[in-house]
């Protein structure tokens, strides 16, 4: 494989620890290396900035219930303005979608925006081979999927007698046939009483029939991710999302990891890995007197390092809502009218879709803006806070650059802020007008890189720019040493990289995908101590209650054609 | 001595079953015998050892019979084909791998075709519907484990798919429904006294053509209003009763199937259906699962719609975006009014399925057909190439009607020197380029 020196950029990266300075970076073989030889080929970065390739740990980008969002919604591929599905074909697939992009644009979305890396944030293990089957069709992209254990039916059995070993025995087991990365939680216990077409409205709501509540599972799965020392922690979507006065079940599900400690190899610190906050930030007791709660949120996770998070910030656009969480989609239709899917899946999980749109116009929407960046710019800890956008729930992945542009600049927040239609009480409602934080490019790159690499149990080969590590680097148009005084050209720089190297080779030049990569699938090989009654278990199961035979629900290796198998090795 | 393969999925129809045992000769090349299958399952394994399979292309001669050729001539006369036309329809799709389907939409996307699949002639009218109003739905192993209320409304299973009901929707015993069909309420809606209202406890026999009127009653009834003495030909007391059935439940499904997406009203039977399934939900759990008829077509839905964002009736002919406009770019409608001057039928049947004149305009312009067997439309295509048969000589994925992706099993070796889909379309496409270059 070629050599590749990027030379002169100003390079934001928290491995090598080098903030803005002019430094080169020398790539051979894939790897980011300390020199080459002078027949390397050489990318001029002077005036630019040079990160590591951005991680997107919590993104819904391939499966059932994003096929479902795509087919159901044909209008989302007619949306006007710049971005447009497919009209501009640059690349040898066709680009299809705007809020759920097809696979193709999907993977060369990531790659213009300089991401390398993005996690499949619920996928139902009956649902596995789909899920795989559209991350071998994305190009570019490294991706990995976390199944949901949350409403899982076995792990309600083990965890009613708090059995850890045959939890984790059946974690190790269906992360191996679904070539799954961690453990997802969406909902504990809600998405199952929704079979009933129930709810769990807090962590001390029992799971009807099952004598469980939401708190025991997710204790439960803190307890089996820590004995199988995974590389990533837990990652909860709790009770209530959506909710108007939320933010009490938001600390009391992170309470739930106190007293605990984080055990692997991996580097990871965490024990719980809060996703879309913004989601579960809310006070009021309904939408009139509906208020952000931010501030409440962010004191108890500055003060807790067991807890990481990201943000899920609304763009303010028409979207398409996914969520395991069934009940929460149904509750969503009746409120805003519009077309309502559900899927239950046996003995396992559920979902729903709907399409939403945040409109500036409408109260609770500017709020929810709002709320989003103000957990972002209260976070004491960048390492420990991440950006995202649940894409597709609270906007598409595209935005990032977007959410970077408000995060980076008082001004865009305050211009937006006015520019809603109750801007009055949407500032009475939040505190976002009395932030004056400006995020710095070294935060942003905490942010999207170091920090989402750390959670993920990946810092010792992405997220950084040092010896040995993965060669993902993105070249950006944006000159730290004369900032533009155009807010959109952030935004504009971020959209569309000059330069990104996925794996050592250019994929992305000028904006324009010029390579279509080589793409892994990761999953976790996750040995622990073979269970006998957990293999009894699993065999009784799908004689008595799945529809399809043990031997036909193993996803086989031809659906990951190019993996990357970490090993970890359970805490005996 | 013989060997037994187990955990054999079905490739007959939407059902899916996956545990077929199929005993096979010890050469691996004959199959001897077939458990737990239907008896269409049962015949789709059993024909393949039989004699006069088709095993190498065939062209048509000016004096209409056919002349063995050889897959390299059937390649290059399709690469050819597709490079000429202005404007190929490619339809089919539902009895083969979505492995191939990816790889076919990669010659499709490059000689800028349609791409249809049987949803065109089937439950298209569901996916319109689905896409006006949405579907709550779930897995069938929902259905099984905890349904105690089911409704099939113009559909047959026990013909289309005869082993629905003992394995999902009547007969069996799951985590909640312990009493398997003696904890079940079933109603049928019909026209006529199928062999599925036979099992039924209530048949309700509707007016051909009604079915919207009566869903619209179904609707009334369960919102609490006022209806007229009959509706369909259904006298009020019975609906009534009906309603009060299914809001009695406490998790029930609708199974639906041609007799509401091809009567009356079409995608409009199937939107106020998912309405009434929505307005249930206000009271207990309900569901709607449409019964997909070939046992892949729903797989090439998906396939379609991760790669274009569509699930059927896709036109790739502008080369740069994909479109989508049943009506204008659905496969009968663009033969019938001749837009289209090129045809590949794959892994379906147009002559067995479309109306007439479409089929005859098919039979008049330039016409490929890849199909395992001789079927009609191997019949009326210049050039007919068989393949070997998806399910059963070769592996790969398919997606069960309530999109349950399942993987196919190869059980026997193909008759040597066949090729499989996914080989053959990879051959076209490398002839493509050829012709077309690979810009």
């Amino acid at each position: 494989m070629s050599e590749i020196l990027i030379k002169n950029g100003h390079v934001f990266d928290v491995v090598t620890g080098i903030k803005g300075d002019k430094a080169d970076i020398a790539i051979k073989d894939g790897k980011i290396v300390d020199k080459v030889s002078s027949k390397a080929k050489t990318i001029d970065a002077s005036g630019k900035t040079v990160m590591a390739g951005a991680l997107d740990i919590h993104a819904h980008v391939a499966g059932p219930k994003v096929n479902l969002g795509r087919w159901f919604r044909p209008e989302d591929k007619m949306i006007r303005g710049e971005m447009r599905g497919g009209i501009v074909k640059e690349t040898t697939r066709m680009e299809q979608g705007f809020s759920i992009p097809s696979v193709f644009r999907t993977g060369y979305s990531y790659a213009r925006m300089g991401y390398g890396f993005a996690m499949e944030a619920a996928m139902p293990p009956l649902y596995a081979r789909h899920v795989h089957e559209e991350i071998k069709d994305t190009p570019i992209v490294d991706e990995a999927a976390l199944p949901v254990f949350g409403n899982n039916w076995f792990v309600f059995e083990y965890l009613k007698e708090h059995n850890i070993e045959k939890t984790a025995a059946y974690i190790s087991w269906l992360l191996k046939v679904t070539k799954g990365y961690g453990i997802k939680v969406v909902n504990p216990g809600g998405t199952e009483a929704w079979g009933w077409g129930l709810n769990c409205l807090g962590i001390n709501d029992e799971v009807p029939f099952f004598d469980i509540t939401p708190g025991e599972i997710t204790k439960g799965l803190i307890e089996a991710n820590e004995y199988l020392g995974l590389p990533h922690s837990v990652h909860i979507h709790p009770n209530m999302l959506g909710d108007p006065g939320n933010a009490p079940t938001t600390i009391d599900t992170m309470k739930l990891a106190e007293g605990y400690k984080a055990k692997n190899k991996f580097g990871r610190e965490q024990l719980l890995h809060m996703t879309h906050l913004q989601f579960h930030s809310y006070g009021g007791t309904g939408w009139g007197d509906f208020c952000s709660n931010a501030k409440e949120i962010m004191d108890y996770v500055n003060k807790h390092p067991e807890i990481t998070f990201d943000t899920g910030n609304v763009t303010l656009d028409e979207t398409t809502t996914m969520t395991a969480d069934g009940p929460f989609e149904h509750h969503l239709s009746a409120l805003n009218h519009l077309k309502w899917c559900n899927v239950d899946v046996e003995l396992e999980t559920g979902s729903g879709v709907v399409p939403f749109i945040y409109s500036p116009n409408v109260f609770p929407c500017a709020v929810q803006w709002a709320v989003g960046l103000e957990l972002a710019l209260l976070a004491k800890d960048p390492m420990r806070t991440m950006i995202t956008t649940d894409h597709p729930n609270a906007g598409p992945f595209t935005r990032y650059p977007r959410v970077f542009k408000w995060l980076m600049c008082k001004k865009t927040r305050d211009e937006q802020m006015a520019s809603f239609k109750h801007s009055g009480k949407v500032a009475d409602a939040t505190i976002l007008n009395e932030i004056d934080r400006e995020l710095t490019l070294y935060e942003i790159s905490q942010m999207t890189r170091a920090g989402p690499a750390k959670a993920l149990g990946l810092a010792n080969m992405m997220g950084g720019l040092a010896p040995g590590m993965n060669a993902d680097v993105a070249i950006y148009n944006l000159n730290p040493a004369k900032m533009p005084t155009d807010p959109e050209e952030i935004e504009k720089a971020f959209s569309l990289s000059a330069y990104f190297l996925k794996n050592g080779e250019i994929v992305c030049q000028d904006g324009q995908i010029v390579h279509s990569g080589t793409k892994r699938t990761f999953w976790v090989d996750a040995k622990a101590p073979e269970s006998k009654q957990v293999n009894r278990d699993v065999r009784e199961k799908f004689l008595r209650y799945y529809t399809v035979t043990q031997a036909n629900y193993e996803v086989p290796d031809s659906y990951a054609p190019n993996p990357f198998v970490i090993e970890a090795n359970a805490n005996v | 001595m013989s060997k037994v393969v187990t955990d054999v999925t079905c490739p007959f129809c939407g059902t899916l079953c996956d545990d077929l045992e199929i005993t096979v000769s010890d050469d691996g090349k004959e199959i001897i015998d077939c458990q737990n299958a239907c008896a269409i399952g049962s015949e789709k394994f059993l024909h393949v050892s039989k004699e006069g399979r088709v095993t190498r292309p065939r062209k048509r001669q000016p004096d209409g019979s056919y002349k063995e050729i050889s897959y390299d001539e059937a390649i290059e006369y399709t690469a050819q084909m597709l490079a000429k036309a202005k404007k190929t329809l490619w339809y089919g799709w539902a009895s083969t791998s979505c492995e191939a389907m990816a790889i076919g939409h990669k010659v499709a996307e490059k000689a800028g075709t349609i791409v249809d699949n049987c949803a065109t002639v089937c439950h298209g009218s569901s996916l319109l519907a689905i896409q006006d109003v949405g579907v709550p739905s779930c897995t069938l192993g929902e259905v099984k484990n905890r349904a105690d209320r089911i409704v099939f409304w113009g559909c047959n299973p026990a013909h289309a798919h005869p082993r629905h009901m003992s394995r999902y929707s009547i007969f069996p015993r799951g985590f909640f429904t312990t009493k398997g069909h003696k904890g079940r309420k079933i109603i049928c809606v019909d026209c006529r006294y199928t062999d599925t209202a036979k099992c039924a406890d209530e048949f309700i026999q509707v007016e051909q053509g009604y079915d919207y009127e009566l869903l619209d009653a179904f609707r009334t009834v369960a919102r609490g209003e006022p209806i007229p003495d009959v509706v369909g030909g259904v006298p009020k007391e019975k609906i009534i009763s009906a309603v009060n059935t299914l809001k009695e439940g406490r998790f029930g499904v609708i199974f639906f199937g041609m007799g509401l997406t091809h009567t009356l009203g079409r995608n409009h039977n199937i939107d106020i259906a998912i309405n009434l399934t929505r307005d249930l939900n206000d009271y207990t759990k309900f569901s709607i699962i449409a019964m997909r008829g070939h046992w892949n077509v729903t797989g090439s839905g998906q396939v379609l719609s991760w790669q274009y964002g569509f699930p059927y009736c896709v036109d790739l002919t502008r080369r740069t975006h994909a479109r989508y406009n049943p009506g204008e770019t659905s496969s009968v409608d663009l033969l019938r009014r001749k837009e289209v001057d090129a045809c590949i039928c794959i892994a379906s049947d147009i002559g067995a399925h479309f109306p007439i004149e479409a089929t005859r305009h098919m039979a008049q312009i330039p016409s490929v057909c890849i199909d395992p067997h001789i079927n009609l439309t191997t019949e009326i295509s210049d050039v007919h190439i068989p393949v070997a048969l998806v399910g059963v000589e070769v592996e790969g994925c398919a997606y069960r009607m309530d999109n349950v992706p399942i993987a196919c099993r190869k059980v026997v070796e193909p008759p040597e020197g066949m090729l499989t889909d996914e080989e053959l379309l990879e051959k076209v496409y490398d002839r493509l380029c050829g012709i077309m270059g690979d810009a």
